[in-house]
């Protein structure tokens, strides 16, 4: 077992370390699961780009030993997106916050998704913005309290993984810090599938959203996700009443949530055709 | 040379980036640019490149600077309006270094202003458009063929400094049709690759002897890490004064170094001149008319045409200001590059503006009325 852990090492810029990140938070957890993702999938540190934006999560970037880019709040994936189709052979990975993804972000989400880019885009979901010290953001529920929000955020969540469904990612996931085997299959998978995958991976942010939120610890934060995640399996034979109950308990699928049928090309392949029609082919 | 072709700035623009190398270009629709990717739309595949047009301005230019990592030679083009959107990311490319060609088609501001109107007004945009302090490269055709030129000009300069360039052009230029012939095969600036394996101690922002950096592409194998925050060699953020200052310092000094080399600028009409017109652009052939129409009835009347707007040719028109009594600026805006002419000429003459705002441009004898006036001012001894 300690060897298996050791292991990961090589993954990681050994003079970056410690990480900046606040005792307690989740986004190592996240990390991890993203290297141990790639390690299962046996893509290489060569030919592997980290794609970050700006926040608590995107800092990942600096600490993992890869191609890495740490690039301007919420243009992630439009950096991405260059990359990927300058270098269809690269496996590109997106590193985002809650904020970055779903706020400044927002557009770049969805027409990601749209264009079916080959992308693995991995949302840390913290429920606000942490680095600028705990402001609400469009996945700070509803009534949670943040530094803007003091009286309890009045705006409507975003589930980012409907949007993801909807605006036509081809791989879409949810899991959590506390399920990290799983967290790390469901970011596996994405890595398998072939268009644009999103996994939104829930974190404890007990600095900026727990503390203000009643969670008195990091540990009640991920028992927090244990407690009201409900696997895919189990949640699609909740009869509609149930579900609706679990809803308002605050309760939420994990797993596979969705995932095409695989007719779809995604960018590269489509653009392939277009060359090909030009005529450029072999140029 | 090829075919004579009747063709538009901004298709010669479109040709310019494909002769140079360039392999990505993404971008988002706005007039008077629009031309440039709908050529560019055409032309990529057909040499195994990629057009995409994103979602917004912002998306395109970050798009453009991820294919830049990973190795193309990359181009955006656009108007005022998206031309501000992607200012932040334009400080991105020059703060981590990364080459890329940037187009203004400018047209009349501010806000959506006057679309597809002929403008000048974006060139202090063009300097100061982005937040903190970084150079700028940037070029100014007159002609269908010199779009061509400047374009290649451009990407090569991008990717010989590592720092983004801006093509600005206007309205009269991107819109204007001329019979060009343009030349088989132009001069390239490779892509800068290491010197140095990782084994060897490479890193990737640790400036080679003119001070540029010979940044590894992404899939190299050198695993670099890039950033916007102010790094040192390594490309890691350090946040300390000693490191902040030399990495502002040396963003300025690798191109202040080569400022002579890289400013162009072209004399009409200058050998015996007793006054001088200053102008750029679309303006430049419409003051050139102007001081060919006044040397012909016999007045000593020359023209500078600025070429390089940025960085500014500053003691070509120190020297000009001390051999003529007067110096016009026409431009087409409010008045933006005479403040530039007015500094760089030190009190040595009248400096003074003849500029239009009313999405016209200039007509010969507008230029030739401000220049009568200008004479008759300093000669009466009123400027």
């Amino acid at each position: 077992m300690a060897e298996l852990e050791r292991s990961y090492e090589k993954y990681f810029r050994q003079n970056r370390l410690p990480h900046l990140w606040c005792p307690g938070c989740g986004n190592g957890i996240v990390m991890k699961a993203i290297v141990q993702a790639i390690e299962k999938k046996g893509l290489t540190q060569d030919n592997t780009v980290i794609v970050s934006g700006i926040g608590c999560s995107s800092r990942a970037s600096g600490y993992m030993d890869f191609d890495t880019i740490h690039t301007a709040h919420g243009r992630a994936i439009p950096f991405a997106t260059g990359i990927k189709l300058a270098r269809p052979e690269l496996n590109v990975v997106v590193i985002t916050g809650d904020g970055d993804c779903t706020a400044i972000g927002g557009n770049h989400f969805i027409h990601g998704c749209r264009r079916n880019v080959d992308l693995t885009v991995v949302l840390f979901n913290n429920n606000i913005y942490g680095m600028t010290g705990g402001q609400a953001s469009p996945m700070t529920p509803m009534g949670g309290k943040a530094t803007t929000a003091p009286y309890g955020s009045v705006d409507r969540t975003f589930d980012a993984c409907a949007l993801a469904e909807a605006a036509g990612a081809t791989y879409v996931a949810r899991s959590t810090a506390f399920h990290v085997q799983h967290l790390t299959d469901m970011i596996a998978k994405g890595f398998d599938n072939k268009g644009f995958s999103f996994i939104e991976a829930m974190v404890q942010c007990p600095t900026a959203f727990g503390r203000r939120n009643k969670f008195k610890s990091p540990a009640e934060m991920l028992k927090w996700m244990r407690d009201h995640s409900v696997m895919k399996a189990a949640w699609d034979k909740l009869e509609d009443v149930k579900k609706g109950e679990a809803i308002g308990q605050g309760k939420f699928p994990i797993g596979l949530l969705y995932e095409s049928s695989g007719s779809e090309l995604d960018y590269d392949a489509a653009y392939d055709q277009v060359i090909e029609r030009a005529g450029g082919a072999g140029k | 040379m090829t075919k004579a072709r009747l063709m538009q700035g901004n298709e010669a623009c479109a040709e310019g980036a494909i002769a140079a190398g360039v392999r990505f270009f993404a971008g988002y629709p706005i007039t008077p640019s629009t031309e440039i990717a709908e050529a560019m739309a055409k032309l990529l595949p057909q040499h195994g490149g990629k057009f995409v047009q994103m979602e917004d301005e912002i998306a395109s230019m970050g798009a453009i600077l991820g294919a830049a990592m990973a190795g193309d030679k990359v181009m955006d083009a656009t108007s005022g309006p998206g031309f501000s959107l992607k200012q932040e990311l334009i400080g991105y490319a020059a703060c981590a270094e990364i080459p890329c060609v940037l187009v203004d088609v400018q047209r009349v501001g501010p806000s959506t202003g006057q679309p597809t109107a002929p403008s000048q007004g974006d060139v202090m945009q063009v300097r100061w458009g982005t937040h903190g302090d970084h150079p700028m490269i940037s070029l100014c055709p007159w002609s269908v063929r010199e779009t061509f030129d400047l374009t290649v000009q451009a990407v090569n300069y991008a990717e010989r400094f590592r720092t983004p360039v801006i093509l600005l052009m206007d309205e009269m230029v991107g819109h204007l049709r001329e019979r060009v012939e343009l030349p088989e095969k132009v001069e390239v600036y490779p892509r800068r690759s290491p010197k140095k394996s990782r084994a060897e101690g490479y890193q990737p922002f640790e400036p080679d002897e003119d001070l540029v950096p010979n940044v590894a592409n992404f899939g190299e194998g050198y695993h670099i890490h890039v950033t916007g925050l102010i790094h040192d060699d390594t490309g890691f953020p350090v946040g300390s004064p000693t490191v902040t200052e030399k990495a502002i310092k040396r963003l300025h000094e690798k191109i202040d170094r080569v400022a002579e080399e890289i400013i162009h600028t072209e004399s009409y009409f200058m050998e015996d001149a007793e006054y001088a017109v200053v102008a750029f652009g679309g303006t430049a052939r419409t003051a050139y008319e102007s001081v060919k129409n006044m040397r012909e009835q016999g007045m000593k009347v020359g023209l500078v045409r600025l070429i390089t707007i940025w960085p500014f040719a500053d003691k070509i028109i120190e020297e000009l200001a001390g051999k003529v009594k007067g110096i016009l600026v026409a431009e087409l805006n409010y008045g933006q590059v005479v403040h530039e002419v007015r500094r760089a000429a030190k009190g040595q003459c009248p400096v003074l503006l003849c500029g239009k705002y009313n999405m016209k441009s200039f007509e010969p004898v507008e230029i030739e009325a401000e220049i009568e006036k200008m004479i008759s001012d300093v000669e009466g001894g009123r400027a």
